[in-house]
């Protein structure tokens, strides 16, 4: 494998960035935010050339390494500091810096007014910088040190405005449920190492064919746990609707573009496991089936806009979890979905950041409406986004949602029909809410403030809406052309033989897919469209919308079954602490309290009382050897 | 004469002296009555020397008189000192260790 010495440096300048900017403090804020975007920028063009120099090479000679230091050496067992930029890295390299720097590029206008500015910038940068050790590190245990520093990041940006309680709680809440996937992550290196007794990528890889069956469903499965955290799938998804606490460029960047695709990422790199472990391959497609349609349900009762799209995230990241499940076919789907996700997803986010920023940070929908007349580009550049993620041909959704689709229905036997359906209905459910919220914003009549219009954003912020309009448009077509993404990716997996079983012919399921779109949309305008909408949400509502509304009882359940529990375990342990343990250490302490005091009396301060005393023990002491010896 | 009988009046003038020590408040007397204790220990390490035919008690008697001798000057200059800050050789008055 090649070597390449410069690799560290993608990730070392926008690490310098985070550091310089914290450290140097107020001297920086006239200039952070423009060294931040400029060492992001920087970090691109490294990545660019990387992939220029990839391209010039042969399929097999393409992935480059590099050996930082060795991290931990005991005994037999060692464990370099190495990178690694293969053919998947480099997708995931240039999406984290390309759409990290447009974010940049975006937040030196949104977070103008902010004076914690630069302390923004900082995070934001090292969230590129742990990102790019999450795809760039050569075993699972270098990927884990990425995996928590985006958390970490992740928490700090949620709670970014963390003098407002409720964000605070958030970024708590994003925090914990990460923490159970880490754990999941942490399971997995554990057990990898028991069995195999190496943890890099291309070791596993290699052990994983003679190590039993059981050991790698038991891998797959912690590593499935660890992607549910990270990438809000369900069981662990409860946390993504709150961390739109965040300020928006934060939701777009890390809650839709890259942190929680990272799941994604980890079962794709994990390929070799999952593929010989079909018991957490099938599971994974049931997490990725269950996901798909609870964030499509979700974002249809969701007023405020960001957890719309939030929820549709989840739902979008349902689809590629989907397609990792289905095996040596999907990953390259999985992978194409992602990367058109994270142009328009990041395009919609920057818009709805947009249409904030323009209207005095108002998040409710029920309060806009008719906005396109005040925020044209802004209308334009998320309508392509919303144009893709419905996949309208020839937009970017239509390539990869298209093909996940597909490649469900050909999963074979019932499975295929079934999990086929549900991608289907999920497309359905997917055009009705993004519609709604296309309506709700943009159409119709005025619902906010007259006298306070809402107006367009600056340039700064509407060029990256620009630019990712663009890749919303372009992306799926160039990745798509000639399956260019599938055989760039095609020496990681195993080989294939082409489709499944094609139980209809792709021409038709594309022309369902358009089908259902075109109905999810039409449900959307005769409930929205038509007539005028009500500028706060309707109380008197079927039990589905309520239940909907409460993000179909994640939390509650979460509450009822954990929390609550939990602290009763709690109060409980602290209850046993202070009654057996201190009540121990306390009772002690009383013993010598009390025996003191009540000695205490005998020592009257008078020389005789003491002389009789003496007295009396010399006595008895005598009369009790006389005793004795008689 | 029996040497036993040394043995009762050693223990009369004993029970003479423990009695004084803890009935009477006057210091002097007090100390008067320790050294006649001492001196009835010291008739029973001369009796008993008697008894048993060699010197081991004459010599414990004799460092005994010299330990009650260093003692008479430690004490006395104690209640001298007593007497002179207190106005007063009363041992109850000199309770105040106990605060």
């Amino acid at each position: 494998m090649l070597v390449n010495n410069g690799l560290v440096y993608l990730i070392a300048l926008p690490l310098f960035g985070a550091a310089l900017l914290l450290l140097s403090g107020r001297r920086a804020d006239r200039w952070g935010h423009l060294l931040a975007t400029a060492l992001s920028g920087m970090s691109f063009i490294l990545g660019a050339v990387q992939f220029y120099q990839m391209l010039g090479r042969s399929p097999e000679n393409r992935a480059v390494s590099q050996k930082l230091f060795s991290w931990i050496s005991v005994g037999s067992f060692n464990i370099d500091a190495g990178l690694l930029v293969d053919q998947l890295s480099i997708c995931f390299v240039l999406l984290i810096t390309g759409v990290g720097t447009l974010i940049h590029i975006y937040s030196i206008a949104y977070m103008d007014h902010d004076k914690d500015r630069r302390r923004f910038f900082a995070y934001l940068n090292f969230f590129i910088a742990a990102m790019l050790l999450l795809v760039m590190g050569d075993s699972y245990l270098n990927l884990y040190v990425g995996w928590e520093g985006v958390g970490l990041a992740s928490y700090l940006l949620i709670g970014f405005w963390n003098h407002k309680p409720a964000y605070a709680t958030a970024s708590k809440k994003a925090f914990i449920a990460n923490r159970v996937g880490d754990m999941g992550l942490s399971f997995a290196i554990m057990i990898a190492f028991a069995t195999m007794g190496t943890v890099s990528f291309s070791g596993v890889k290699e052990a994983a064919e003679g190590t039993s069956q059981g050991a790698l469903t038991a891998i797959g499965i912690m590593l499935l746990l660890a992607a549910t955290g990270k990438s809000a799938q369900f069981p662990l998804q409860a946390w993504l609707g709150d961390a739109m606490a965040g300020p928006t460029p934060v939701s777009a960047l890390i809650h839709a573009a890259t942190m929680v695709t990272a799941g994604v990422y980890l079962i794709t790199r994990s390929n070799f496991i999952f593929d010989a472990a079909p018991t957490a391959q099938l599971l994974v497609v049931i997490v990725g089936a269950i996901t798909l349609l609870f964030g499509a349900i979700i974002g249809t009762a969701k007023d405020d806009i960001k957890k719309a799209l939030a929820a549709s995230t989840m739902s979008q990241i349902g689809y590629m979890v989907l397609a990792t499940g289905l095996g040596p076919v999907g990953y390259a789907f999985a992978i194409m979905h992602l990367l058109t996700h994270g142009f328009f997803k990041a395009g919609m986010f920057l818009g709805a950041g947009s249409v904030m920023h323009g209207t005095g940070d108002e998040v409710n929908m029920r309060k806009f409406g008719g906005i396109r007349h005040f925020m044209p580009i802004t209308f334009a550049t998320f309508g392509l986004g919303y144009l893709a993620i419905l996949g309208v041909p020839p937009f970017a959704g239509f390539y990869s949602k298209d093909k996940i689709i597909e490649t469900a229905f050909y999963a074979g036997g019932i499975k295929g029909i079934l999990i086929g359906s549900v991608a289907l209905f999920g497309a359905a459910l997917t055009a009705f809410y993004m519609s709604r919220v296309m309506i709700l914003t943009f159409a119709g009549t005025p619902r906010y403030d007259i006298n306070h219009p809402p107006h367009e954003s600056s340039f700064l912020m509407l060029l990256p809406m620009g630019i990712l309009a663009i890749g919303s448009v372009a992306s799926g077509f160039l990745l798509a052309r000639g399956e260019a993404l599938v055989h760039w990716l095609e020496p990681l997996f195993e080989a294939h033989e082409g489709h499944g079983k094609e139980i209809l012919p792709p021409v038709v399921i594309s022309l369902m897919a358009l089908a259902v779109v075109i109905i999810g949309a039409a449900i959307a305008w005769f409930k929205y469209g038509r007539g005028t909408v009500a500028d706060t949400a309707p109380t008197d509502v079927s039990i589905f919308t309520r239940i909907a509304r409460r993000d179909l009882l994640q939390d509650d359940f979460n509450e009822s079954v954990f929390m609550r529990p939990g602290q009763a375990l709690t109060r409980l342990l602290v209850k046993t602490d202070d009654v057996v343990v201190d009540g121990t250490v306390r009772g002690v302490a009383a013993a010598a309290l009390a025996s003191g005091s009540s000695l205490r009396s005998t020592q009257t301060g008078f020389v005789r009382s003491y002389a009789a005393l003496i007295v009396i023990g010399a006595v008895v002491l005598i009369a009790a050897i006389w005793a004795v010896t008689l | 004469m029996n040497p036993t009988n040394y043995l009762y009046i050693s223990a009369l003038l004993f029970t003479i002296g423990a009695i004084g020590v803890v009935v009477r408040r006057n210091a002097i007397v007090v100390f008067m009555c320790i050294e006649l204790m001492l001196n009835a220990a010291n008739l029973s390490f001369v009796t008993f020397a008697r008894i048993n035919g060699n010197l081991d008690g004459q010599v414990v008697a004799f460092f005994t008189m010299v330990v009650a001798a260093c003692e008479v000057v430690v004490g006395l200059a104690i209640i001298v000192t007593i007497y002179r800050s207190r106005r007063s050789a009363s041992v109850d008055d000199a309770s105040l260790l106990k605060r």
